[in-house]
């Protein structure tokens, strides 16, 4: 989806700043969310949970933007939470589980243990290394991992790296684990990208699934 | 390619890398904040249906405040400098030689080593998210998951490393790998002229973060 996650070459945000000695975690509650994340990943239990990231995505940019890291992941994570009953409201007021709660039965993902692995599969490949391919020109809301500044840009295969899943999502929200595609490294110069603001002597790595690219 | 086009003044209200609700202060406050009240509510009443067990919990959160981190990849790079070989397999396929030392682990599991050389720098970056290989370099600063690195590393990377303090040649070419998938990147830095006598140990400590993510040169 083409929303303000997709940061890659804009303006206005300034310099990097940087915090010395900056902590692991800036509060407690930041490690409870990391941890929490960590230890109940619903997003790959729950098909109706679609993906994190598309999650983060669809915070409105106004509000991604004032968020930090860690409240993005809690917001998103509550509000499923909220949205699939597995807490209500009441509950999250009290902080305490209602007596007689029950959770909903959910239905759950019978391909996710594909998750985000590398798989020990073969696929046909469709390009070769050192092949001039160009980036498709994807615009859906659904979730993908191709970034904006690279659609319709030619590039070159630089390395095959197996086969995985698929992350994107479909238009019902879900994530088509049993879609296995072959995944590549491909190589962009900065002109390509960039035009006469782009540096001779720079170029830009992307990782992309086989469906995005097209032969050129 | 301007950085400077923006009201930066209005940017420190906005970017994510500055936060709205000063989690620093929550951490000297005796009166927790309201995301504070909220995460604990969550995880209470997830551990009361009993969806979420609180011991895996705080082990997670142990093992990434105080056991994992760069000191991790640090290692990986000073193994790669003494020893030609396994330099070798660390680039030709980097999950397995970091296996070897026992450091893959989620969010790192297909792991990729580039390498600084005279005419190559590298820098990593992930601009849709934060993406990071938290098994060797432990979970990502602030400025790394900040609106301004995700937007600028790979339009104007000079400018981001002259930020740095890292000042390139022209001649030196600059690579930027954006971990759109599920690859994770490592960059191998130059060992630091002057170091040849020291041993494994001793090089590993020279070997900082920022380095292994190409913001600093050593």
């Amino acid at each position: 989806m083409n929303s303000i996650h997709d940061m890659g070459g804009m303006h206005g945000f300034g310099p990097v700043e940087v915090e010395k000695n900056e902590p692991i975690f800036h509060a407690d509650w930041e490690s409870r969310v990391y941890g929490l994340v960590r230890v109940w990943y619903p997003w790959a239990r729950y098909k109706s949970w679609g993906s994190f990231r598309h999650n983060l995505e669809k915070i409105p940019p106004q509000d991604y933007l004032n968020m930090t890291y860690y409240e993005r992941w809690f917001y998103v994570h509550e509000k499923k939470s909220l949205e699939t009953g597995i807490v209500t409201e009441a509950e999250l007021e009290r902080g305490r589980a209602s007596p007689d709660y029950v959770i909903p039965d959910l239905e759950s993902h019978p391909d996710s243990w594909r998750g985000s692995r590398r798989l020990n599969e073969e696929l046909p490949l469709k390009f070769c290394e050192g092949q001039t391919v160009r980036a498709r020109n994807i615009n859906g809301f659904a979730h993908n991992r191709l970034p904006r500044y690279v659609r319709g840009k030619i590039g070159t295969i630089f390395s095959i790296n197996g086969v995985y899943a698929l992350q994107d999502t479909n238009e019902k929200d879900e994530q088509p684990y049993q879609q296995l595609e072959n995944v590549y490294t491909v190589k962009f110069s900065s002109k390509e990208l960039w035009g006469t603001d782009g540096n001779g002597k720079d170029f830009v790595y992307i990782d992309a699934w086989e469906s995005y690219l097209d032969f050129d | 390619m301007s950085r400077n086009d923006g009201n930066v003044t209005a940017n420190k209200r906005t970017d994510s890398s500055v936060n709205k609700s000063n989690p620093k202060n929550d951490e000297h406050s005796h009166v927790p904040s309201e995301i504070a009240l909220r995460v604990k509510a969550l995880e209470t009443v997830l551990t009361e249906k009993k969806l979420i067990d609180p011991a895996a919990l705080d082990e997670v959160v142990d093992r990434y405040k105080n056991k994992v981190g760069p000191q991790n990849g640090a290692k990986v790079v000073a193994k790669a400098w003494v020893d030609s070989d396994y330099k070798q397999r660390l680039l030709e396929d980097g999950s397995s030689a970091i296996a070897e030392l026992g450091l893959l682990g989620q969010q790192g599991e297909h792991m990729i080593v580039v390498e600084n050389t005279d005419e190559i720098h590298n820098l990593v970056v992930c601009t849709l998210c934060s993406c990071y290989p938290w098994p060797t370099l432990g979970l990502p600063p602030t400025w790394y998951k900040s609106s301004a690195y995700r937007s600028r590393a790979v339009s104007e990377p000079r400018e981001v490393l002259r930020e740095f303090g890292v000042y390139l040649p022209d001649s030196v070419e600059v690579h930027v790998w954006d971990s759109t998938a599920e690859m994770r990147y490592l960059v191998l830095p130059r060992q630091p002229v002057g170091t040849e006598h020291l041993d494994e140990e001793e090089l590993s400590k020279l070997v900082t973060r920022d380095a292994m993510i190409g913001v600093a040169l050593l």
